[in-house]
């Protein structure tokens, strides 16, 4: 059955349904004004709140987004420091090795040179030292030769100093005095 | 103190001297026996030992000289000893000849020698000092092994050194 026997139909006795799934016509009509009115109402009076309340969401949403955003933020900004200090702290850590390593290698320097220098002294000391000994037991060895040259020339003078030697010698002595003026 | 002590003895060994008319042998005696107590060390020890008694020092004095010098020379020597003062006696000896000769005007010449010279070779040499210093000397010989041979003549503050020691002496310094 089509829609213009319906409504042939329904325009014949208002008060009977056209068909027994669609209500009556004026039911129709009525059921249709009210539901326009119920729905004007609710967009009058509902729809602001119901948009109210989404928008409240909506920024509620937006703001914990935001928050979200920010503390993505200030987490990566942390992170980035976090990073960052990992790397002076590796830098830092390079550089006191460096100078840790600067510094041992001056001090091993320092230290060989220092060890150099000592050991030219004590060089230079000994030699001085033998050298010293050399000369000492040098003038030593002079000295009892010397003594010995002495005492040997004195027991051969004495020797030789007999009585007529030792008047001669006097006599000697008092010509020259004699002769001296 | 010393100097004090070696003056008044000199002064008063001077004068007994010169009363007794004995001033040369006297200062020359003298002069011996303080170079004689100088170079022994028992004449040194024996006169200077205390513990022995004074006569018995004296005694020792006395049969030193006794019969080779002159009382006077053995009764001032004595004293010394006597009075404890026989160290003095090379200081007092030395100041006694000093005076005797500077009354003579003469100039005390201190010659060392190693053997004893004879009579005539000490007057040749006190003429030959006098005619090198031109100051008549009073000569005082001193046996003297030491200088081992050759003479050294002391006078004043001039030497005159010729001996065998001084010539080695100055050998062993070249050497």
């Amino acid at each position: 059955m089509n829609l213009s026997i319906i409504l042939a139909k329904e325009y014949d006795d208002p008060t009977q349904s056209i068909s027994w799934l669609l209500p009556k016509i004026g039911e129709l009509i009525y059921g249709g004004l009210a539901s326009l009115i119920i729905f004007a109402v609710l967009f009058k009076f509902g729809w602001p709140a119901a948009k109210k309340a989404l928008e409240a969401r909506t920024e509620k949403i937006q703001k914990e987004l935001d928050d979200s955003a920010s503390a993505q933020r200030g987490a990566e900004t942390e992170a980035e420091g976090v990073r960052r200090a990992l790397s002076d702290v590796a830098s830092e850590r390079a550089k006191l090795l460096a100078e840790a390593d600067a510094q041992a290698a001056a001090l091993i320097a320092e230290g060989r040179a220092r060890i150099a220098a000592d050991v030219a002294d004590m060089e230079s000391r000994a030699v001085a030292e033998i050298e010293a000994s050399r000369a000492r037991v040098g003038d030593e060895l002079r000295a009892e030769i010397t003594r010995y040259a002495a005492m040997a020339t004195q027991d051969a003078v004495r020797a030789s100093l007999d009585d007529r030697t030792q008047q001669d010698l006097v006599d000697g002595f008092i010509a020259k005095v004699g002769a001296s003026r | 103190m010393s100097t004090a002590k070696v003056n008044a003895y000199v002064a008063a060994m001077y004068e007994v001297a010169v009363a007794n008319d004995a001033v040369s042998a006297v200062e020359d005696e003298m002069y011996r026996l303080a170079r004689a107590f100088e170079s022994n060390d028992q004449l040194r020890t024996a006169l200077g030992d205390s513990s022995l008694p004074t006569d018995r020092r004296q005694r020792i004095v006395e049969q030193l000289l006794g019969g080779k010098a002159h009382n006077v020379t053995v009764q001032l020597a004595s004293m010394l000893v006597g009075t404890g003062h026989v160290a003095l006696l090379p200081k007092v000896a030395d100041a006694l000849v000093k005076r005797a000769s500077s009354e003579k005007q003469l100039e005390v010449a201190e010659v060392r020698s190693a053997v004893a010279l004879s009579d005539a070779q000490q007057s040749r040499l006190a003429e030959a000092l006098a005619k090198a210093t031109g100051k008549k000397v009073n000569l005082k010989v001193v046996v003297d092994p030491s200088v081992i041979g050759g003479v050294v003549a002391t006078i004043g503050n001039d030497v005159i050194d010729d001996t065998v020691r001084t010539r080695l002496e100055q050998v062993k310094s070249r050497l």
